[in-house]
């Protein structure tokens, strides 16, 4: 005789289920569908099927260029945040409870700003005759002003700036299951500080450095107002250059095409990344 | 000669004293342990001992050394954590040989002390594991590596067993026992589990609120507890209040016998359950059973008396001759009682 199947849990996820399918995987379908038409200048969306699009993503250096720019910056951001944020949250985890709340919300301050207002603020502080620039010539440090709107650099220090907190919050839940007690056994045994923070605590919270690693990746691989704003039309990353493909040129098949490759790679790396740290330090994920 | 002296050691959180005034001094060699109910101060006792906790007054001396502002990885001890500890991350082998690491012994000695250490704790084939593979009795032997492993002059347990279920404690009692007198460590266990420290310890020390309330070797401390508390936490215990007049306790209505030299005045008189024998004749006290249990290798009677329900303990050797709502007569032996003076 044959249990009957408890068929609730499947009805309750059914409309959670319906809102993914029609807001997630058809988009993705119909982008996947349109960057597979030919562009034709007069008309924009041609007739039939063509790999064109992708074969000229494939040639051009132009692209190639802004590609390596886009994972470049976005494997950057991606290790200056763990070099931020693993220490952060150690620190944080180890406040009294009152400060550590009013720690949290500075920590998640720059996820409460809108990321326009928040981006336009660092112009207003990278800009050659912003705030930074005109304080350190007013200091005599320097006399001309440093280039960093309009720049790499002066892209990677905003996306830090608003991707850490997911660093923080990862590495927060995972320090959260760290034994205390393995700091101490570890001093007992002759540790020093560094020592237990490198060889002890750092890789009990791998999987919470692996998961904050594979979120602000694939946010700064995606993210399009701050280098649109900060790094503007001169240093292009992937998502400003499929918004111009789209809105600029009208070629709309050649847009859908890189956004294509946009999303294949970054699910490429995150996973190749997870499959890479989970089997290097097994023994921490249980 | 005292190995380990802790001198007037005191720990103040604001205005609570977890520990208050500790004077203990321990030989080379011998295994103390510091028993005690939750709260007592024990584990605080433990954490200024290894380190963790700076005491608010009071020092802390090894072989003569004063250790008190000593920091824990300098001092050396090897300590076994309640929740073991274990890094999880490193296998048993690579857990066992951080501390030698941390030395700087070089990999061959370390090997070899590392194999050495495993074999001592009978762990040699599951050097290779991790430490979520094994059981948790596996896992406390390897705390026990890792700490004994480094050659520490003093071991510190802290409730070792506390993870363990029942009949693996028992099993992992014996075995500590046997490894520290073959070992010769001197060591320092804390524990809330009474038959746990009369298994192990050379010596109890017995806390409550913060104080030590008697040190003494496990047999002395049941035989003679010098008050209410360690006659009640160490073992089962009747205990009635009473006025000692010199040759007899007045208990309400009742004489009952006491040993010779008890204080005079007001007292508590105490007497163990198994000391307490049924009697047709003789009886000092009469009561009706109201309870009587079976617990495997004794029987125990809650007998109701004018003085209030006394528990008598008989050993098992068949059924016993009186049951549930019998009329019974008790008696005992003067020298089996004790008297102390009321307020100790």
């Amino acid at each position: 005789m044959q249990e009957p199947r408890n068929l609730l849990p499947y009805w309750l996820s059914t409309p959670a289920a319906l809102a993914m399918l029609a807001f997630v995987a058809l988009p993705l379908v119909l982008t996947l569908s349109l960057s597979l038409y030919p562009f034709v200048p007069s008309t924009g969306v041609g007739e039939g099927l063509t790999a064109a699009n992708y074969a000229d993503i494939a040639k051009d250096e132009y692209f190639h260029t802004i590609f390596a720019r886009t994972f470049g910056m976005a494997l950057l951001v991606t290790a200056l945040c763990v070099l931020i944020g693993v220490p952060e949250a150690y620190v944080l985890s180890r406040l009294s409870s009152r400060w550590r709340a009013v720690s949290m919300v500075v920590v998640l301050g720059p996820l409460l700003i809108s990321v326009v207002v928040r981006t336009l603020g660092w112009a207003v502080l990278l800009g050659n005759e912003g705030v930074i620039n005109k304080s350190l010539m007013a200091l005599g440090l320097i006399t001309e002003p440093i280039k960093m709107m309009f720049t790499f650099t002066g892209v990677v220090v905003a996306l830090v700036h608003v991707l850490v907190p997911f660093m923080v919050l990862a590495v927060w839940a995972s320090l959260q299951k760290v034994d205390p007690a393995t700091e101490d056994a570890a001093e007992s045994l002759g540790a020093g500080l560094p020592t237990v923070l490198t060889r002890i605590v750092f890789p009990q919270v791998i999987p919470g450095v692996l998961s904050g690693g594979l979120i602000v990746f694939a946010l700064a691989a995606s993210a399009f107002a701050t280098p649109a704003i900060i790094g503007g039309r001169r240093l292009k990353v992937v998502p400003t250059t499929i918004y111009d493909e789209f809105l600029g040129n009208l070629n709309w098949p050649l847009g859908a095409a890189l956004a294509v490759v946009l999303v294949i790679v970054v699910l490429a790396v995150s996973l190749g990344m997870n499959r890479f740290v989970e089997r290097r330090w097994k023994q921490v994920f249980q | 000669m005292a190995f380990l002296e802790l001198h007037g050691l005191v720990k103040r959180y604001g205005d609570f004293t977890a520990v208050a005034d500790c004077e203990l001094s321990v030989s080379q060699g011998e295994f103390v342990c510091l028993l005690g109910p939750s709260g007592c101060g024990k584990t605080t006792t433990l954490q200024m001992v290894a380190g963790f906790t700076p005491p608010s007054a009071g020092r802390i001396l090894l072989d003569g050394k004063d250790i008190t502002d000593v920091k824990p990885n300098q001092r050396g001890l090897g300590i076994v954590f309640q929740s073991y500890a274990l890094f999880p991350h490193m296998t048993v082998a690579d857990n066992v040989a951080f501390g030698l690491e941390m030395r700087g012994v070089a990999a061959a000695e370390r090997s070899k002390r590392v194999a050495d250490t495993l074999e001592l704790v009978h762990l040699t084939p599951l050097a290779g594991r991790y430490p979520r593979e094994l059981s948790g009795g596996q896992r406390q032997r390897v705390a026990m590596a890792r700490a004994l492993v480094i050659q520490p002059p003093v071991l510190l347990l802290d409730e070792p067993m506390g993870a363990l279920d029942a009949k693996l404690r028992e099993e992992m009692q014996i075995e500590l026992r046997a490894l520290q007198h073959r070992v010769g460590i001197t060591t320092i266990m804390v524990t809330h589990d009474q038959a746990e420290a009369m298994t192990l310890a050379d010596r109890v020390v017995l806390m409550n609120k913060g104080r030590i309330e008697q040190i003494g070797r496990p047999f002395e401390m049941y035989e003679q507890p010098n008050g209410r508390f360690s006659s009640t936490f160490l073992g089962k215990a009747n205990l009635f209040e009473g006025r000692h007049e010199g040759g007899a306790v007045l208990v309400g209505s009742a004489q009952l016998p006491c040993p010779a030299g008890a204080p005079l005045g007001l007292v508590d008189y105490i007497v163990r359950p198994e000391k307490v024998n049924f009697a047709s004749t003789d009886a000092l006290l009469r009561g009706r059973v109201a309870a009587r249990v079976f617990l495997g290798n004794y029987w125990l009677f809650q007998v109701d008396t004018p003085l209030g329900t006394l528990q008598v303990t008989q050993a098992n050797v068949g059924m016993p001759a009186v049951a549930e709502g019998d009329e019974v007569g008790l008696a005992w032996a003067g020298e089996h009682a004790r008297a102390v003076a009321r307020g100790a």
